[in-house]
């Protein structure tokens, strides 16, 4: 449960922070500084630290102890809450920032890289200097947390060191002076804070960045984080920045709602941001180039396709209508959403097998859910209304295979 | 190793659990629980064999659900519906034993108006009026030398004794036999047109027959097409044949 | 022994349509609210598009209702009559679980006309007491068209609802109701499309001289954004309303307009699968101290809270009164006592209308639970009612909502009820017959030999005695329904029917015929806490911390769908609690 502080109210003053942010020399944590801890609770959102550290079932606040699941085995996050024996409160600001931009642990050690410091590498002194001020001032919790529950050979993070060697960039963020202030201010909000490719960005098997694939989507654990590139068949071309904004800001726009991990992303990270930074990761996000061929859908007298479409007739078209455009802010636009035809598949038969609900925030808090239709309809009628859908409306994306539904599913069911 | 996942925490300020736990008191704030998951399916019915129905019995209202809707050359009768089956499971579920209703006591009739007040549940009626009509049909048979039971008449005599019950002068021992007529039509007449998944209405037989579109969901294009034949093959919960791929 | 919880500011009682406007209200005024709510959570997402359209599920098995195991009442006709229980539903249907009969009603949201309120004192000048039968008890409400008017709004306009408005500002404009009260403003959408049956009915109306208009309807004729920021679907007119609930969030309810906003706010709290088996009394009578309520375990646990909003559907409301002992119980031979008088229902009745096979297509099941077509020149005094010997109407219309065929099999008089004659003359009549259902919609008013009290015999799953219905037809009722049927019969003949089949409401009441949900009274409202049970406020006369919602309040039922009143009165009452209550708790009316 977050602390019951007040309601972030400061937009002039976090204006200002920002502004000092870029300029002035780095000032040290001061737990009195209240213009500094409001703006280390903004950027705590930002990077949406609660999203590990912060166990709803157990203990409070960023007390740690919340299993996350990698491909290795569970890593269970710290304790950073301010109690000395359990949480940093006798860390120095040095250490906070070793750990926080280098995976440093107080003893030397190597964190793993699910605490995603090669993204908050990004950040400025300033900032990590902010959030540890506000972590400061969080209610101590005691909480003896044992972060490393892999197996052998994961659990020697002495290993990591020649993770960091491949994957580890020590080099600071520096804003791109041919870019406007926006676009910078949106940069280092995606790379460093918001660490959106440890999501959206294909892994090597190692389960690091494909630093040449930035940002194209990547599949973790039964959804597809959706291309946010600017590609208009795969990524975010059909957006508009107040697309892009709303969305970030209230969980649903035109075409789409937000669901499933990226729910919690809104609720606890995004929502709260001001829509002057939403704007400028929406003009960042927009900034790259269309770069996919326009590939033939499927033909309707493809059996699948046929099979597809009757279902979808029968069945979708009561909610996201019959030319799949849905009702903006409530039920999203297959027609209109590229993320339906992603290179993979694994998000639309997630939510085909077992519904999901869009995220209810203050500007949008209907919540809309979609039902669960796996207990209803087989693997084989699965794969024909996802391939229907993946290849209508201006969509070219293959069959779905009947396999892969059975597989999600039979992975579902663990 | 950065391919860590949100785990699905499932929301409502406690783990609001539903489906087996869809009774148990919660208490409900910050979030509207997300119940998709454990949404209550419709139990469908597979209709190989009998759960409820003695052999014996079993011939007995496969003819009568034939007579209570006769086959013809354009639609099933009853019991090619799967009316039988329909009776069946219902009897040998929450139906026939009455489940949800009031069977407190004590017992005793009302007026009509006062609906049924009986102490036997339709699962016991059933049993009692079958064997009751066998027993009429075979002491009263004065074709045959040994009485036949009910399925074995012709539909003349079975739609005769039929309508003695109904009328009355057909009384059945242990049982109102007026009221149990109207109950029957009324079971053989929902099994007919209820959705298949229940073992009635095959093929959606019932629903071709009145041109009902079954379990569509979406008019908005036919609201104002006044007077238009609606073109749409029917479709049941459980689908229907075109849903599945055919190369 | 109960175990006690933490003090709350407010307990309400059910969580259904007044319950959730309660809770908004008060929780906007910084309260800190629990609702404490005997059945189920419900969402859309439990009924979805693949199988919500289940008609032996929940229309024939009535699975989103209240199971009479778990409560249920007595019923009898006469006074002089041994009630027996209601073993399974069939004159009303009550509800059960979050969103109460909001989850599943029809959405018709219509107004009361103004001579409704003030019924007595508007009857007795124009017809004079001889006119009025000597034992119809019928009352003012205490509280004018005019008061509930910017309410009414406020629900129509949280709803979507879908109109076309009569009377603006006094100004009556074509195509609405001419009858009806004027209104602020029109109606926030459209009204919704008309299918064939129901366009053809109005223009058999219109041959006859009446003024036919569009059903209010809560089911959206487009997608709408309520002023909580909650977003609707449109409609799709599947014919799975009333009984069903609603897939794709285009039926106003509960869930698709208030709780998405209301239970995210830290000061309000639901408990589901929790029965309220008392109102707590302090040991004057006269002040609430909070409720007692059962869990799914049996167990049972104590809610103190300053202030008790009873929102349960009308006879759990009187029921709940007479267990907790509040207000005294109304004895009909001594006409002394408020609590279960003037309990009515309402006067339902239908004409089906047989067309020539191979001229009509209807596709009935093509409607929505709104749809149709009214007239409303005979509801209320809004003919003269001195030639006819009655007083009470009701509109009527093709308000067909459904062609589910367990239900829809129209066949023309003499026809048998089984056998090859009945499935042909099914065959031959499903698509060219009009069968409105609630086609008119009849007031009833209130009678001394008309009430709820609690049953010397049955008792529930806790011991507890089960409320008891006395009710029969009056000869009023009976020839205002006459009256009423033979002038929507010849609607019909004007629309070119072939053969014309007249079901009258005729008395007893029958308990195993549905007519509506629409029970009212048993604790009602007025000026004189003699007669009522509850001051203009909704406010308890005896205990001043309890507000008495819904239907409960209403001393007689006018000829229209009780909802959109019953919303009014819960806005009303609630913004009196927060205007003057609880700025200074106590009596808001002294008597």
């Amino acid at each position: 449960m977050r602390s019951a502080c007040v309601s972030l109210k400061c937009a002039t003053c976090a204006a200002v922070l920002v502004a000092l942010a870029w300029s002035s020399p780095a000032p040290a944590a001061d737990e009195q500084d209240f213009a500094q801890i409001e703006y280390g609770r903004y950027l705590v959102a930002a990077a949406d630290c609660a999203a590990c550290h912060t166990d709803p079932a157990h203990a409070g606040a960023f007390a740690g102890g919340r299993p996350i699941q990698t491909p290795f085995g569970v890593v269970a996050a710290s304790n950073i809450t301010p109690d000395k024996e359990t949480g940093i409160g006798s860390w120095t600001d040095a250490e906070f920032e070793a750990a926080v931009c280098e995976g440093k642990r107080r003893d030397g050690s190597h964190l793993y890289p699910a605490m995603p410091y090669p993204y908050y590498r990004k950040m400025t002194h300033a900032d990590v200097l902010a959030i540890r001020a506000y972590l400061q001032t969080v209610p101590p919790v005691h909480n003896q947390v044992e972060s490393n529950r892999l197996p052998f050979p994961f659990s020697i993070r002495a290993a990591v060191g020649l993770w960091n060697a491949m994957y580890f960039s020590d080099e600071p963020w520096k804003p791109d002076p041919g870019r406007p202030a926006e676009w910078n201010r949106g940069a280092y909000l995606v790379q460093g804070p918001g660490h959106c490719a440890a999501c959206h960005t294909p892994k090597t098997i190692l389960g690091g960045d494909h630093r040449d694939r930035a940002y194209q989507g990547y599949s973790l654990q039964g959804w597809f984080a959706p291309d946010i590139t600017d590609d208009k068949a795969l990524g975010l071309g059909q957006w508009s920045q107040s697309d892009i904004v709303a969305y970030l800001k209230g969980g649903h726009n035109r075409i789409a709602a937000a669901s499933g991990p990226m729910a919690e992303v809104v609720a606890d990270g995004s929502s709260h941001l001001q829509e002057s930074d939403l704007r400028a990761i929406a003009t960042y996000l927009k900034s790259g180039q269309s770069r996919s061929e326009v590939t033939r859908p499927l033909a309707t007298d493809n059996p699948a396709m046929k099979a597809g479409a009757a279902i979808y007739e029968d069945v979708c078209s009561a909610c996201h209508q019959l030319d799949g455009t849905g009702v903006p802010y409530l039920i999203p636009d297959l027609a209109g959403a590229s993320s339906v035809s992603s290179r993979e598949p694994t998000s639309i038969i997630r939510v085909l097998l077992h519904g999901t609900q869009s995220v209810a925030t203050p500007t949008e808090p209907t919540g809309a859910s979609m039902p669960a239709f796996g207990p209803q309809l087989t693997d084989v009628q699965i794969a024909a209304v996802a391939t229907f859908i993946r290849n209508s409306w201006g969509h070219a994306a293959g069959p779905v295979a009947e396999s892969d539904v059975h597989k999600a599913r039979k992975d579902s069911q663990g | 190793m950065t391919g860590f996942s949100r785990r699905e925490l499932l929301s409502g300020a406690a783990a609001l659990v539903l489906g087996e736990k869809l009774v148990a008191a919660e208490v409900i704030g910050g979030k509207l629980p997300f119940p998709a998951g454990s949404a209550p399916l419709p139990g469908a019915v597979n209709p190989a064999g009998w759960r409820f129905f003695t052999p014996a019995e079993v011939a007995s209202i496969e003819a009568i659900v034939d007579r209570i809707i006769p086959p013809d050359p354009q639609t099933p009768g009853g019991k090619e519906a799967g009316c039988a089956t329909f009776i069946d499971r219902q009897l040998a579920g929450g139906y026939g034993h009455r489940q949800g209703l009031y069977i407190l006591g004590p017992f005793q009739d009302g007026n009509k108006q006062q609906g049924p007040q009986s102490e036997q549940d339709p699962a016991q009626q059933y049993r009692a009026a079958l064997a009751a009509i066998d027993q009429h049909s075979r002491s009263h048979d004065t074709a045959a030398k040994t009485g036949r039971a009910f399925a074995e008449l012709n539909s003349e005599e079975q739609d005769a004794i039929l309508k003695g019950i109904e009328e009355g002068s057909v009384e059945l021992e242990g049982l109102d036999g007026k009221k149990f007529f109207e109950n029957l039509i009324t079971d053989v007449q929902q099994g007919f047109f209820a959705d298949p998944l229940y073992g009635g209405n095959r093929n959606m037989c019932a629903w071709k027959m009145i041109g009902f579109p079954g379990a569509r969901y979406d008019y908005r294009d036919w609201v104002s097409r006044h007077n238009e034949p609606y073109p749409h093959p029917p479709v049941s919960i459980q689908g229907r044949p075109e849903w599945n791929p055919k190369s | 022994m109960a175990q006690k919880l933490p003090h709350m500011d407010v307990a309400i009682v059910g969580l259904g349509w007044t319950g959730s406007i309660l809770a908004q209200e008060l929780t906007d005024a910084g309260l800190n609210v629990v609702a404490v709510e005997r059945g189920p959570w419900r969402d859309t997402a439990q009924f979805p598009p693949n199988y919500a359209q289940d008609e032996l599920r929940y229309r024939i098995r009535h699975e989103l209702f209240l199971r009479p195991e778990q409560m249920t009442f007595t019923f009898r006709n006469k006074m002089d009559e041994t009630a027996l229980p209601i073993r399974t539903w069939g004159a009303f249907m009550p509800p059960n679980g979050v969103g109460g009969g909001g989850m599943h009603w029809n959405a018709e949201t219509w107004r009361f006309l103004p001579s409704d309120f003030v019924l007595r004192t508007h009857l007795l000048k124009r017809y004079g007491a001889k006119f009025l039968p000597a034992d119809m008890t019928i009352q003012d409400w205490g509280v004018t068209y005019e008061e509930l008017e910017p309410h009414y709004d406020r629900f129509e306009y949280l709803c979507g609802t879908c109109g076309t408005a009569g009377n603006v500002q006094g100004k009556i404009q074509d195509g609405g109701n001419p009858f009806e009260g004027p209104r602020s403003r029109p109606y926030p959408n459209p009204p919704q499309e008309q299918p064939f049956a129901h366009t053809l009915f109005a223009e058999g109306a219109r041959k006859l001289g009446y003024k036919p208009f569009p059903q209010p309807s809560g089911n959206m004729s487009r997608p709408y954004t309520n002023p909580l920021g909650v977003r609707l679907g449109p409609c799709t007119y599947c014919g799975f309303c009333e009984w069903f609930a609603c897939a794709n969030y285009s039926k106003a309810s509960p869930q698709t307009t208030i709780l998405p906003v209301l239970v995210r706010k830290p000061n309000f709290r639901a408990r589901d699968n929790s029965e309220v088996t008392r109102i707590n009394l302090d040991p004057t009578g006269t002040r609430a101290t909070g409720v007692t309520f059962v869990d799914t375990e049996g167990k049972e646990w104590e809610q103190p809270a300053d202030l008790v909003i009873l929102s349960a559907y009308t006879i759990f409301n009187v029921q709940l009164l007479l267990h907790s002992g509040i207000g005294t119980p109304y004895d009909p031979r001594s006409n002394q006592g408020v609590i279960g008088r003037n309990l009515t229902h309402q006067t339902i009745s239908d004409v089906i209308g047989f067309f020539d096979k191979a001229k009509y297509r209807f596709n009935p099941f093509i409607a929505s639970g709104s749809i149709g077509m009214c007239i409303d020149e005979f509801n209320g005094d809004n003919f003269d009612h001195g030639p006819h010997g009655f007083v009470g109407g009701g509109y009527m219309g093709n308000v067909q909502t459904n062609g589910r065929p367990i239900e829809t099999t129209p066949v023309p008089p003499g026809t048998p009820k089984w056998g090859a004659k009945w499935k042909q003359a099914v065959r031959d009549n499903y698509q060219c017959t009009i069968k409105p259902g609630t086609g008119v919609h009849g007031s009833m008013y209130s009678y001394r030999d008309v009430y709820m009290d609690l049953d010397p015999t049955y008792r529930d799953r806790f011991g507890r005695r089960l409320a008891r219905m006395t009710i029969d037809f009056h000869d009023n009722e009976l020839k205002q329904n006459a009256f009423l049927t033979d002038r929507f019969a010849e609607i019909f003949k004007a629309m070119g029917a072939q053969q014309i089949q007249k079901e009258y409401r005729k008395g007893p009441y029958d308990i195993t015929k549905y007519q509506t949900t629409h029970l009212c009274g048993g604790a009602i409202m007025g000026d004189n806490p003699r007669t009522s049970a509850l001051n203009r406020y909704l406010q308890s006369w005896d205990v001043p911390n309890l507000f008495v919602m819904g239907a409960t309040a209403f001393p007689q039922n006018a000829g229209y769908n009780p909802t959109g009143t019953v919303a009014a009165l819960a806005y009303w009452s609630a913004d009196a609690i927060r205007k003057l209550y609880l700025k200074n708790p106590g009596p808001l009316v002294h008597a």
